[in-house]
């Protein structure tokens, strides 16, 4: 690891140069973008351990919406609201925070288009579908015999299926307690293969791949000519359950391993495989009825791929590999080992030859290795330290991340040779070239998603924005043109032309479509109804009142359920709800919609309640009250908006 | 605040008789995400958006009654009552003899432009001084609410 620092060193100077050396005199035209106009890319960032998903504008930085994904979420409601609460619900239960680290934005011929992004969901592994339409998580789907769902989601070219792999290999099966220390034997990894609807966008597991036991990293889906096939990045070749840090970092080379899905689906066709027993969510947001159901399933499609040949090889590929990048001509796989002075490049043809020959140098728990220099196309040497994640541009050329010498390397896919670098501030994971990742990149600029930030911004005690950085790439050389501070810890990021989204973005969800059963279409709907201990509220929100807005006959021990509807049909006229002591702070409801507000108040009293995102001159008038009486009491139900009855006396 | 007087009773009561008229679609394309359309400078007490002439029937017209009615109920009422009085906005009697036809669908279905640029749209805003909201009421839904504000005038 020592070796390489003194060549690189001499490349690149001795140290990093300073940000006053590198921003130099246009970059801030290059990033302006005027009030009023709009920026040239939509830049989906992962919120890393946030759980949520930002997006941005490039060239500006500017940060435009939080969309909340594995995390809930104050600010609209999400998992607080009724409806969106069965959206978190897993085979564990509801789980309200977790760790969200892939964007992929779907594909048709391997070009973005703008239909929807997927997420994943690290620690209790899940992937999400999010519409692109309304900027909501649409869709979650929950991962059976997998832990730490790293390697996802990644997509195929038509967006057939989002695949995700696991980080951990655990025990499959009906019985999974069992020994550590007997991973060999037990443990296994999964690649689950799931497929998308083309026109709804839903999510099913199709199948899911069982493999020898490794840590699966990242992965790619071929394109073009190696359409059919996947590539997944896969360290702990050695098979250690324990400081991997050691143990798991022993032998030179680890695996690409190589997937040929169409030939999976093959064997599907013919009946191979067989189904077993498990157990995982399955969640859907309704956008007619608002709400979000929870479904539990029972069974998944197992294959085996050392018993079903001609579907996986593995390819060796130096050390610890992470990145797993294919460029977009499909023809070259780009590995990035961690601890590798090198970054070898393997060809698609080759690997078909390999194969065809049988060009093997033995096998690895029951599934064929192809000779590392049958599969390589050739190797970029010395191009930094710790390669971390490649992204390509649309004139051949590649840019990859490297963590430990704090830098983008560009290099070129056919000549391998390096042509340019320049330092980032500090310690860079992920890049992000728009349409990086797809057979169309649109080359103009390379982002940097720093994992350290340091001295970048103003401080703010010990915890610190995630320092983003803006490159042109658009000339010979690569020029830093912004800084932009990122919440949560972004890992990928995907950016995609505004013109590919902006032209879908719902405005309003329009009322005559709304079928929630609560919800009030008109004031004439209003009401309220007991049910038991249950009292339903059917509100409306319009600006600047709220019907009814006089509640009484609510006692202690009721459930009471807010279900606001938003008459609103203009864009932009959300309307809040917050009621006093209500343990479920607020919701948020967008015009058209209907959401809900669970309240137990717990003592007797007259609560205030309110609209809370400011909607006109009189929204501070915006306001009603609900009186709750003792339980047993025989305070009568009645509600009421501008009704003034004559003055009450009694009572006190 | 006096309650409001609903005098649904009353018109729906009125006697039936077939509409003679194109369907919506035909007679009012919908105009959503067409550019604002310009100011109808021929007259300005029509107002100024995509409504130049409207044809009103005598008999009135009950199906648009009807389906003007379950607009009103989903999309109005909140903010206008069917007297005189004013809660957000103005009340509806009598706004069909103070409006021309088509200056009342023109409010309906391109508020934003009105309250920008027609005079008697901006009088209301200072009066009311809630911006009226775009409801999204498309030129057909916006005729059938003009025929229940005849209707709520007392025109048979």
């Amino acid at each position: 690891m020592l070796i390489p620092c003194a060549l690189w060193l001499a490349v690149a100077g001795c140290k990093p140069q300073t940000p006053a050396q590198v921003a130099t005199g246009d970059a801030a035209a290059k990033v302006y973008v005027a009030p009023g106009k709009y920026d040239e890319f939509y830049n989906f960032v992962s919120g890393g351990f946030n759980g949520q998903m930002t997006v941005y504008g490039i060239p500006s930085g500017r940060l435009f919406k939080t969309i909340p994904v594995f995390s809930t979420f104050p600010e609209n409601g999400y998992g607080y609201s009724e409806e969106s609460k069965p959206m978190l619900n897993t085979s564990h239960g509801f789980i309200p925070w977790d760790d969200l680290h892939h964007p992929a934005l779907s594909t048709t011929n391997g070009e973005h288009d703008g239909r929807w992004a997927f997420g994943n969901a690290n620690n209790t592994p899940r992937v999400a579908r999010i519409d692109l339409k309304t900027f909501t998580t649409a869709e979650i789907i929950e991962l059976p015999n997998s832990g730490g769902n790293h390697s996802s989601p990644f997509i195929t070219e038509n967006t057939e299926y989002v695949v995700a792999g696991t980080r951990f290999s655990v025990p499959v099966g009906d019985n999974a307690d069992v020994p550590i220390s007997s991973y060999k034997k037990n443990f296994r990894g999964t690649i689950s293969f799931i497929k998308v609807d083309p026109s709804s966008g839903r999510l099913s597991i199709n199948f899911q791949l069982v493999t020898p036991a490794v840590d699966f990293d990242l992965a790619r889906a071929g394109k073009g000519p190696s359409h059919g096939w996947f590539f997944f990045s896969c360290y702990n070749t050695e098979r250690a359950y324990t400081l991997l840090e050691v143990n798991a970092t022993q032998k030179d080379k680890d695996f690409i391993m190589a997937v040929n899905w169409k030939k999976a689906e093959e064997y599907i066709a013919q009946g191979q495989g067989k189904k077993v027993k498990a157990r995982y969510a399955h969640n859907v947001m309704d956008e007619k009825t608002h709400m979000a159901t929870s479904e539990i399933l029972n069974e998944v499609l197992e294959l085996d791929p050392v018993q079903l040949k001609d579907v996986v090889y593995f390819i060796p590929c130096p050390k610890s590999p992470h990145g797993c990048d294919t460029d977009p001509t499909g023809e070259y796989i780009v590995a990035s080992g961690k601890l590798a002075a090198l970054i070898p490049v393997f060809s698609f043809t080759k690997i078909q030859q390999a194969i065809a020959a049988k060009d093997f140098e033995g096998d690895f728990a029951g599934i064929p290795v192809i000779k590392y220099e049958s599969a390589l196309y050739g190797e970029v040497k010395k191009p930094g330290l710790g390669p971390l994640h490649t992204e390509f541009d649309d004139k051949g050329n590649a840019y990859t991340s490297f963590f430990v010498s704090s830098e983008i390397v560009k290099w070129n896919v056919k000549s391998l040779e390096v042509l340019d670098r320049v330092p980032t501030y500090y310690s860079i994971g992920h890049l992000c070239v728009p349409g990086g990742p797809t057979r169309k990149p649109h080359g103009k600029y390379v982002i940097a998603y720093n994992k350290i930030t340091k001295d970048r911004y103003l401080p703010t005690g010990p915890e610190l924005t995630q320092s983003a950085q803006l490159y042109s790439i658009d000339g010979d050389k690569m020029q830093l043109l912004l800084d932009f501070p990122t919440v949560g810890e972004p890992h990928y990021a995907e950016a995609i032309p505004a013109s590919l989204v902006m032209p879908n973005s719902t405005k309003i969800y329009r009322i005559e479509e709304n079928q929630h059963p609560y919800a009030a279409k008109g004031e004439k709907e209003a009401k309220v109804e007991r049910k038991g201990n249950e009292i339903h509220i059917y509100m409306t929100a319009i600006r600047s009142h709220l019907t009814p807005d006089n509640i009484e006959g609510v006692r202690v021990g009721d459930d009471v359920y807010f279900h606001v509807t938003n008459l609103e049909q203009d864009w932009d006229v959300p309307h809040g709800l917050a009621v006093k002591g209500a343990a479920n702070a607020e919701i948020l409801i967008m015009p058209g919609e209907t959401q809900t507000l669970k309240w137990k108040p717990l003592t007797s009293g007259v609560f205030p309640f309110y609209c809370t995102d400011f909607c006109s001159a009189l929204h501070q008038e915006m306001q009603g009250y609900i009186r709750v009486s003792p339980a047993g009491s025989n305070v009568p139900l009645k509600f009421s908006t501008g009704k003034v009855e004559p003055e009450t006396t009694t009572g006190k | 605040m006096r309650p409001a007087i609903f005098l649904l009773g009353v018109f729906l009561a009125a006697g039936s008789c077939s509409p003679d008229k194109p369907s919506n679609t035909e007679e009012y394309p919908d105009a959503s995400g067409k550019s604002a359309p310009e100011a109808n400078l021929s007259d300005p007490t029509k107002g100024i958006g995509e409504v130049k002439e409207v044809k009103l029937h005598s008999p009135l017209e009950q199906d648009r009654i009807k389906r003007g009615l379950s607009i009103y109920e989903m999309k109005c009422q909140p903010c206008h009552k069917l007297d005189e009085t004013r809660v957000v906005g103005p009340g509806w009697k009598g706004v069909t003899q103070r409006r021309r036809p088509e200056w009342i669908m023109n409010m309906v279905t391109n508020v934003d432009v009105m309250l920008e640029k027609d005079t008697e749209a901006q009088k209301l805003l200072e009066l009311c001084l809630t911006r009226m909201p775009n409801q999204n009421v498309s030129l057909g839904d916006a005729r059938d609410v003009l025929e229940f504000m005849r209707s709520n005038d007392g025109e048979k």
